[in-house]
């Protein structure tokens, strides 16, 4: 790329259009603010304002700073990955994730003794719920999804990210969205509908978000230097694709005005149920199931350096998988209006789901044939197959719970929020521990994580912790529902339903315990990163890390 | 490299690749599980056999009804009817019943007791505590201390149209802002405060004057309280002479009341719940802590 010195150094168009949209954007943001109808509208348009202000300037800045050329796809033969906004979003995950556990470790608190919330609106449970589920979900989660799929899709398709400004825009516009999203609820800022509720501007703003990623993503996909799209990528495209019709879906809404914070969606009545929990539903099986089972895909076999199970069985359960779990949302609306033959629908597939699911658990577990020993000695596999062992428990607890039978006894009790907790803490965040373990020494070029031994704690730390978390919401779920269903001998209910909250005290309690020790293992998994990533040994020669199958 | 897809076989299962290889990732040939093909198979088999039966897939303008016309609503409509018919002879006896005649039937009795129990859960534990323990500014019900009354006909009363509530029937009456309303002034309602607490044998602040508080208390309390603070519960003014307090007995909460008045709200449950309830919840009241027992 010698000879390209000498060419002038210019602009790209990317670089001068998004400077000039996001000063377009941020003036705009300045009149919303002036004229907005509420001050905490007004405060969102000025951080909308200030950070589309300091895209613009980061813009111009970095193109000073920058040699006339672009960086090249490839060096020496070799990819030159984009690993910027990898690290970036990684170190997000870690930092959200931390602060998401703690949200739920205070909301459970709250639970158990009502007056930690100190009487104030912003530390409510109807203000910090959301703001729990959508840290860890969208938050931790997201970054952790967005941070491994940029990761993969480069190294399996052996090319480097597409465009030079998206990837960074995507990264941060995603957290951006975030702040919004958390600023918002701690202001009283919703449209109340659950793991969906930031307002209309933020829905705006992250669909933009999302069409880039989707962009990114599958530029990169076709860009690929492989005959054919590994698994994991398929997993990750289904995410991303399915999650941006979900996010339209069910955001659907018309604002009272540009100036309003407030909006009305387009759907009533059940049928806004019906929508409602197919966005909700399938938030668990594209967002936290698709995704982190691409994460499965890659970092599993990565780690055990071991071939994949079976690669029939991945293709069979992916479509599966993707094809059934779009009809099983109505099994959350069991016994309510939606009428019967949407809720057999709901049911039946989601019984159907059963084998599918666990083709991803049986492909990552047998992936370990020839390399359980490493259990013994590699803590970081085991918190991966330690995952996967949950996400098989949750699976079949899931189809179980949506026969309607078992819906009578188990529906808006605590055993639903247990049944959550063993796939998020269990699954989801394991997964997602695994895979930061091995991203950060990768992405760093560091020979090791600076500490085993501490991987070692926070598994068996934060184990504990979902096993106090899930059996304690067994127990207080099925006692709960127990109750409200018992009557007494002349054909009275048994129980007050003050009663039955009083009897949920012991569990609550039980519940934040298993939180404290969660939350514990968390921060000593962002300790280790810590210490990885500013005093363990770089590898001498940053090379390809060892290969298992030699590739020819 | 990656382009060529021969097979290779992995040294140790024995399984052939499928020839490709991702950042060093490759597949086995590995075939599906049996057993997971056939559990798959047979949930599916389960899901058409559900869709024959039950209610299942939309059509035009209706949908598939299923072998035997199921419907949630008339299951539970069904539950409902079959809880009613259950309960129906001693519901009926209940409705036609006097209070004083249900508490003379004891079979009778327990049963307006249990739904009694059963409502006060639902309507009155929110405020009164599942037991009828009461908490602040909430009465207790299981002590003799009655604020409008502990007879069935009083406590049915209290029920049906509450107290200070949107009925026109309610118990009216409130301890007026003695302070706030500029009728007494701060060091008088300071003596009167510690004349309440000596009442019911409290200790009284130092330097005290007793005397003009009794005083005061006659001129403005009286009326209501009665000359030995002993309450009226005509006009549900608490008794000041015993040792139950409905806020508090420590002198800032006595002069909390005075300064800003008192007048806890009782909603009426007429037309919320029906007579037969409201019959059952007076019983259960009432066996809680009803009449004077001493």
């Amino acid at each position: 790329m010698t000879h390209a010195a000498t060419s002038p150094k210019s602009m790209t168009f990317g670089e001068a259009g998004s400077a000039l949209a996001f000063a377009a954007l941020a003036l705009l943001c300045i009149i919303i603010a002036a004229k907005a109808y509420t001050p905490e509208y007004a405060f969102h348009a000025y951080l909308f304002a200030a950070a589309s202000g300091w895209a613009a300037f980061k813009i111009v800045d970095r193109f000073y700073d920058r040699p006339a050329q672009l960086p090249p796809r490839e060096i020496n033969g070799k990819p030159n990955y984009n690993m910027g906004p990898v690290k970036f979003a990684t170190i997000a995950g870690v930092f959200w994730g931390v602060a998401g556990f703690t949200i739920g470790l205070l909301i459970a608190s709250q639970l158990a003794f009502p007056a930690l919330n100190f009487d104030t609106a912003w530390l409510s449970f109807g203000r910090m719920r959301p703001l729990h589920t959508s840290a860890v979900i969208f938050a931790f989660g997201g970054n952790v999804l967005i941070a491994t799929s940029l990761y993969v899709v480069q190294r399996t398709s052996r090319a480097r990210l597409v465009g030079d400004i998206a990837p960074w825009f995507v990264v941060l516009g995603y957290n951006f969205f975030i702040v919004i999203a958390g600023t918002g609820y701690l202001l009283g800022i919703t449209q109340g509908k659950e793991y969906a509720e930031p307002e209309w501007y933020a829905d705006l703003w992250l669909t933009v978000v999302w069409v880039a990623y989707l962009l990114v993503f599958l530029g990169t996909v076709m860009r690929r230097k492989e005959p054919h799209i590994y698994v994991a990528n398929w997993f990750y495209l289904a995410f991303i694709l399915t999650i941006a019709v979900l996010h339209l879906g069910n955001n659907a809404a018309i604002p009272v005005s540009i100036f309003s914070p407030k909006s009305y969606i387009v759907w009533a009545g059940v049928q806004d149920a019906m929508v409602q929990w197919w966005y909700g539903h399938n938030a668990v099986g594209f967002f936290l199931t698709a995704g982190f089972l691409a994460i499965m895909y890659y970092f599993i076999p990565k780690r055990a350096e071991r071939p994949v199970y079976s690669y029939r069985l991945s293709i069979i359960h992916f479509w599966a998988l993707i094809f059934l779990y779009i009809w099983a949302g109505p099994h959350h609306l069991h016994y309510t209006a939606l009428p019967d033959w949407a809720q057999t629908l709901g049911m039946t597939f989601s019984i159907m789901l059963w084998m599918p699911s666990w083709g991803g658990m049986i492909n990552g577990l047998m992936t370990l044939s020839g390399a359980w020993d490493k259990l013994r000695t590699d803590p970081v596999l085991r918190l991966m197959v330690v995952s996967v062992a949950f996400y098989g428990m949750a699976t079949f607890e899931g189809p179980l719970m949506s026969v309607k039978a078992v819906n009578t006894l188990s529906h808006y009790t605590d055993w639903t929020i247990g049944h959550v907790h063993s796939g998020a803490l269990g699954w989801v965040a394991y997964v997602s521990f695994g895979a930061i373990y091995c991203l950060v020494p990768w992405l760093w070029n560091k020979e090791r994580l600076y500490s085993l031994k501490a991987v070692s704690w926070h598994f068996w730390i934060s184990t504990l912790g979902i096993v106090l978390y899930i059996s304690s919401m067994w127990v207080a779920g099925i006692l709960q529902g127990l109750m409200w269903r018992a009557y007494t001998s002349l054909g009275f209910l048994e129980y007050s339903f003050i009663e039955t909250v009083e009897a949920m005290h012991p569990f609550y309690v039980i519940r934040a315990l298993g939180g404290v020790l969660f939350v514990g293992g968390s921060l000593i998994m962002a300790w280790n990163v810590w210490k990885t990533i500013t005093s363990a040994k770089d590898i001498a020669v940053a090379e390809e890390r060892p290969l298992l199958v030699a590739a020819e | 490299m990656a382009h060529e897809t021969k097979e290779q076989v992995d040294a140790v299962t024995g399984v052939t690749t499928t020839g490709h290889s991702w950042d060093g990732i490759s597949e086995l040939n590995n075939p599906l599980p049996r057993w997971w093909l056939w559990s798959f198979y047979l949930t599916i088999l389960w899901s058409i056999g559900y869709w024959v039966v039950y209610p299942a897939w939309p059509l035009a303008t209706s949908y598939t009804r299923g072998l035997f016309n199921w419907q949630s609503r008339e299951a539970i409509v069904a539950d409902l009817d079959d809880l009613k018919a259950q309960r129906a002879s001693m519901t009926a006896q209940l409705a036609r019943s006097s209070l004083d005649a249900i508490k003379q039937t004891p079979e009778l009795f327990a049963f307006a007791r249990a739904q009694g129990k059963a409502a006060f859960g639902d309507n009155c534990a929110p405020c009164h505590g599942a037991g009828g323990g009461g908490a602040k500014s909430y009465p207790n019900l299981n002590d003799d201390d009655w604020l409008w009354g502990g007879s069935l006909a009083q406590i049915e009363q209290t029920i049906r149209y509450g107290a200070r509530s949107t009925s026109d029937k309610g118990h009216q009456g409130s301890m007026p802002a003695f302070g706030r309303d500029g009728m007494l002034k701060r060091s008088e309602l300071s003596n009167v405060a510690d004349y309440v607490r000596s009442l019911s044998g409290l200790a009284t602040e130092k330097g005290a004057d007793l005397a003009a508080g009794a005083k005061i208390f006659a001129d403005n309390c009286a009326a209501c309280h009665g000359d030995k603070g002993q309450g009226s519960q005509d006009l549900g003014a608490p008794n000041l002479s015993d040792k139950i307090w409905l806020f508090g007995s420590d002198k800032a909460t006595i002069m909390e009341g005075l300064w800003n008045g008192r007048g806890g709200v009782m909603p009426a449950w007429e037309g919320r719940l029906d007579d037969t309830t409201i019959k059952a919840l007076t019983l259960y009241v009432h066996s809680l802590g009803g009449d004077q027992r001493r």
